[in-house]
């Protein structure tokens, strides 16, 4: 039975956990509403710019000349897998989940016996991944001190993931990010960015109309794929940000409900204990009296 | 019926422009280029010009360096990571922007196609400033 001073000390340290988790909270609240406005905001222009690729692709004849970035190399031996993750704990699942998702992405691809590279933007990831995949990071991105991730740090990793096609450093492209859905549903993802992944299902809705190309689509492709992949890696992180941040305010919402139960919990204890002892006392004394 | 047709302009974060307009002129890669509603569907770059948005209410001018242009079935869209509404830009600023593209071109460490694009991103500011 821990004395009432124990429990005293132990209320306060309690209270005190509360306290950091709520305004933490309210910390997540507050960013999560301006990231999530971002990332609904960044919709649009990968959306139309996915739909504009696939436009011209549909209007590519001939296979053997199409750009690689869009058809790949043919070869499917050197997979790169590039991890998107926060660089600040204390959010729950949120990159424990990314990583899990690649984990099993790359179990598969070296158990069919083909090359892994990781490139890990966030050093959260590359904590978790280190351990049993450490050796095939290549490069790894932290962004750390930047307050707001804007399009710029995208396209650093967009060129740099273009730079490494281009010297013929891998085959296939996977991008791992949290899709953000709303504030207590974020779904891991794993999108494959090169060569570009056919969406058949949408390709049959929309009708085929014939654009007139200028330049030639092939120019066009040619412009267009690298943007693209600097999209793409854009979009993730701004739905990973918006993600990280529901999934903190989550977090610390339970984790200040569990402190608020533990309080109830332990106040019950010390006002039992505190009773005890009183009683104690009371009995001590009638039995002192009783006697004389 | 109206004469008008949808125009867009989007950057990667956030939705710039949205609205109807009668005629638009974009810098096209090739040349300047007026769009009218019913243009036949069209995929095409922009090179650094100004896009004029004719409404009827008046126009809308925007500087761009570049971007992607699609149309289809009346209605324009505009992907560009620098569009800037002419209203926005200052004189000193345009001033900075033309210095250092000129140094660029002076130091000739580019190539033509690079060229191109600069040297029409400078008349064109030039052209903004007079």
């Amino acid at each position: 039975m821990p004395s009432l001073d124990d429990l005293k000390k132990r209320i306060k340290s309690v209270k005190s956990t509360q306290k950091i988790t709520k305004a933490m909270k309210m910390v997540a609240a507050a960013k999560l509403k301006k990231a999530q406005a971002n990332a609904e905001k960044g919709r649009p222009y990968s959306e139309k710019m996915q739909n504009i690729i696939l436009n011209l692709t549909k209007s590519i004849n001939d296979p053997e000349n199409a750009p690689k970035l869009l058809v790949g190399t043919g070869k499917d031996k050197i997979n790169l897998c590039v991890v998107l993750t926060a660089d600040r704990g204390l959010c729950g699942g949120f990159n424990s989940n990314i990583c899990k998702l690649a984990k099993t992405k790359f179990e598969k691809i070296l158990s069919e016996g083909k090359e892994l590279k990781i490139i890990t933007v966030g050093t959260k990831g590359l904590e978790q991944i280190k351990r049993e995949y450490g050796k095939y990071v290549i490069k790894k991105f932290s962004f750390k001190n930047k307050k707001q991730i804007t399009f710029t740090e995208a396209e650093t990793i967009g060129n740099e993931i273009i730079n490494l096609f281009k010297q013929n450093q891998f085959d296939k492209c996977i991008l791992f990010y949290n899709n953000f859905k709303n504030v207590i549903t974020q779904i891991p993802q794993a999108q494959q960015i090169i060569p570009a992944e056919k969406n058949s299902s949408k390709e049959k809705e929309e009708d085929l109309t014939s654009y007139e190309f200028e330049p030639e689509e092939d120019e066009i492709l040619e412009d267009l794929l690298p943007k693209n992949i600097s999209t793409q890696v854009f979009k993730a992180f701004l739905e990973n940000a918006a993600s990280e941040q529901g999934s903190r305010m989550t977090a610390m919402d339970n984790a200040t409900r569990n402190a608020g139960e533990l309080v109830d919990k332990l106040t019950i204890n010390y006002n039992r204990s505190r009773q005890a002892s009183i009683t104690k006392e009371l009995i001590e004394i009638i039995s002192g009296a009783e006697s004389l | 019926m109206s004469e008008n047709f949808t125009v867009e302009i989007i950057s990667p974060d956030k939705s710039i422009l949205k609205s109807e307009a009668a005629e638009v002129t974009i810098p096209s890669y090739e040349g300047q280029m007026g769009i009218l509603k019913d243009h036949i569907p069209l995929i095409t770059f922009l090179r650094p010009g100004l896009i004029i948005i004719k409404e009827n209410s008046g126009e809308k001018i925007f500087f761009i360096e570049d971007g992607i242009v699609e149309f289809s079935n009346n209605s324009l869209l505009i992907l560009t990571s620098t569009a800037k509404s002419l209203d926005s830009l200052e004189r000193n600023s345009i001033d900075a922007i033309i210095k250092s593209s000129e140094e660029k071109i002076r130091k000739g460490e580019i190539d033509d196609k690079e060229r191109y694009l600069l040297s029409y991103k400078i008349d064109t500011l030039r052209e903004i400033n007079k």
